[in-house]
């Protein structure tokens, strides 16, 4: 078992895995169909643009233009993701809980696709209507999971079955409203893709990634004794209702902004909060800033591996994350 | 100091508690006495602030249970429970650091101080789980895993301790052990407890008062020799009872006579 986790520990922890993520983002900007020279693109990402440092103006434009901007959005979605997955697990007492499996994602999505279709000048009204759609699929399906004995982990999954599938008609019934010109690039987007994203989308997903990292830290030790049972944590002197308000919207709000530009990327909440608990412990003030960051890698060398293991062409990011999530899943149900 | 007067408690139409009054003071012991569905637990909860009695008062230090903050509850009343199904990984060190959770300052941000350490190694040594801290809750026998939720309570520095059946599931030397703890520490902090038991014999030994409940009401109320008597332990738990003097302590014993037997 590990350490306990102090502030001293959780400090380097996290800035050793910060440096890890700023030498992969470095490292998988490199990579890609088009071959930039490795020394010249360090030395340009190194001084944020302000230096050519020999590159062309075309491999400067791939580098600035369209990778760095997909690796950061990768990193923002990933983030956002883990630390969304972090916190349903420890606020809903179930190791297996996760945006995309509780079908929040996919409220996220419908919330996204509406506002496509019937708003589609306003960017910002995507981003909006996936944290309502977000918001309003989280509380359904905790609902849907209160039995009279309080929440039992396989009553939270099949809850998550059911808003799940429900909507995804909901989604097959907004598709069919698209003209069939962009129907294939939706169904790409649907399963997670890093592609096609907007500067404004970009910045926004970065700013609540950061944001809503920092809030549910800040409530990591309430979330400890959460995850020792809502009796418990009321005892001791949490206010149970207001964390849990709290939870709720922020893992909306980074749900639905992920969604927004990127799509259902499944499994990161999953898989990363997990290897988190394994590698340093229960503890949340440490867990959920570390699945952050490595949330980030995760998604940033997924990604990197959609978009380069059959180049020129693409998969999409969701299916790489699902082959690794998918198994992990099936493990830990069989292992409670 | 806890006091409740006339607490009311109803689930739906049920009166779960009914009228019920009580009064904790420095340094006191109180047991809980009753049949099951006597009310007893949601009497605890209502105690606690977790459940709103439909009418009554319940002061704490004098001041009205529903005007203090969660938080500040908290540093005044440690509670154990019927303890939840532990899903995730916690070390027994941990654990026990979640009872200083109130107590937790913004100028720490969130992380515990080195007085909250060292409380925590206080009530590890009392109770006897040193050799525990580092093992995982998970890991531990009924008996150690009941001494850590006691030992989280402690933790806490309550004036007040509530105990809701501590002993449940317990072999003899571990159910007297954990009520010799909670009788030490109000001996020599003048913490009052209130304690749930199925034990009446345990009750009677280590408590000053006794509330014996039925229905949701309160049969009696009084120390332990006037409310552990044939008469009244018939009322409540229908049935016949011997009761005479412990050979050691001299407190009222109580032996169950059933009809079967005799």
């Amino acid at each position: 078992m590990s350490a306990r986790a102090t502030f001293k520990r959780t400090s380097l922890i996290c800035a050793g895995l910060f440096v890890a993520l700023v030498i992969v983002i470095v490292l998988m900007s490199l990579l890609g169909s088009e071959k930039l020279p490795a020394q010249s693109a360090v030395c340009a990402l190194l001084s944020f643009g302000k230096q050519s440092c020999g590159l062309t103006s075309d491999q400067s434009a791939i580098l600035f233009d369209i990778r760095l901007p997909r690796i950061l959005l990768g990193a923002a979605v990933g983030a956002s993701l883990a630390v969304a997955g972090a916190s349903y697990q420890s606020l809903l007492r179930n190791p297996l809980a996760e945006p995309y499996l509780l079908g929040i994602s996919n409220g996220a999505a419908v919330g996204t696709m509406v506002a496509l279709v019937f708003l589609g000048a306003n960017e910002w009204s995507r981003p909006l209507l996936a944290f309502i759609g977000a918001l309003l699929a989280t509380l359904l399906v905790y609902r849907l999971a209160q039995g009279r004995t309080g929440a039992s982990p396989e009553r939270l999954i099949l809850a998550g079955v059911i808003v799940t599938t429900f909507l995804s008609s909901a989604i097959v019934f907004v598709t069919t409203l698209m003209d069939a010109t962009r129907i294939r690039s939706f169904t790409f987007w649907l399963l997670g893709d890093l592609s096609g994203t907007t500067s404004k989308l970009l910045w926004l997903a970065l700013f609540i990634a950061i944001a809503g990292t920092i809030v549910l830290t800040a409530h990591a030790r309430s979330l400890n004794l959460l995850m020792l049972g809502e009796r418990d944590a009321f005892d001791l002197g949490v206010e149970v209702s207001r964390v849990r308000l709290v939870v709720f919207v922020v893992a909306s709000l980074l749900v639905g902004s992920s969604v927004a530009s990127s799509g259902s990327v499944g499994y990161v909440g999953l898989v990363v909060p997990h290897l988190m608990r394994l590698s340093l412990g229960s503890d949340n003030r440490i867990t959920v800033p570390a699945a952050a960051i490595c949330g980030a890698i995760f998604v940033v060398v997924a990604d990197t591996l959609a978009r380069t293991l059959i180049a020129p062409r693409e998969l999409p990011v969701g299916a790489i994350t699902a082959l690794i999530g998918a198994p992990l899943f099936v493990y830990l149900l069989r292992r409670n | 100091m806890l006091e409740a007067r006339n607490i009311t408690v109803k689930y739906g139409v049920r009166r779960a508690v009914a009228d019920v009054s009580l009064r904790l003071a420095a340094g006191e012991v109180t047991a809980i006495i009753g049949p099951n569905g006597a009310g007893k637990s949601t009497l605890l909860r209502t105690l606690n602030a977790g459940i709103r009695p439909e009418s009554g008062e319940i002061l704490l230090d004098g001041q009205a249970l529903n005007s203090i903050s969660r938080r500040a509850i908290a540093k005044r009343i440690g509670v154990v429970a019927q303890e939840a199904e532990l899903r995730f990984p916690t070390t027994v060190f941990e654990f026990i650091l979640g009872g200083r959770y109130a107590w937790a300052t913004s100028s720490a941000w969130g992380w515990e101080t080195a007085r909250d350490v060292e409380v925590a190694q206080t009530v590890l040594r009392e109770t006897e789980l040193e050799d525990f801290a580092d093992r995982l809750m998970t890991e531990l026998s009924g008996g150690e895993r009941q001494r850590a939720v006691l030992a989280r309570a402690l933790a806490t520095e309550a004036g007040l301790l509530l105990l809701d059946e501590p002993t449940a599931n317990l072999d003899l030397a571990h159910q007297a052990m954990i009520l010799a703890l909670v009788r030490k520490r109000c001996d020599t902090r003048q913490t009052s407890a209130l304690v749930i038991t199925h034990d009446i014999n345990l009750a009677a030994q280590f408590s000053d008062h006794v509330l014996l409940m039925k229905d949701g009401s309160s049969i009696a109320y009084g120390s332990s020799r006037e409310v552990l008597t044939p008469e009244l332990l018939r009322e409540a738990f229908d049935v016949n009872v011997l009761v005479d003097a412990h050979p050691v302590s001299g407190v009222p014993r109580i032996t169950p006579v059933h009809r079967s037997l005799v």
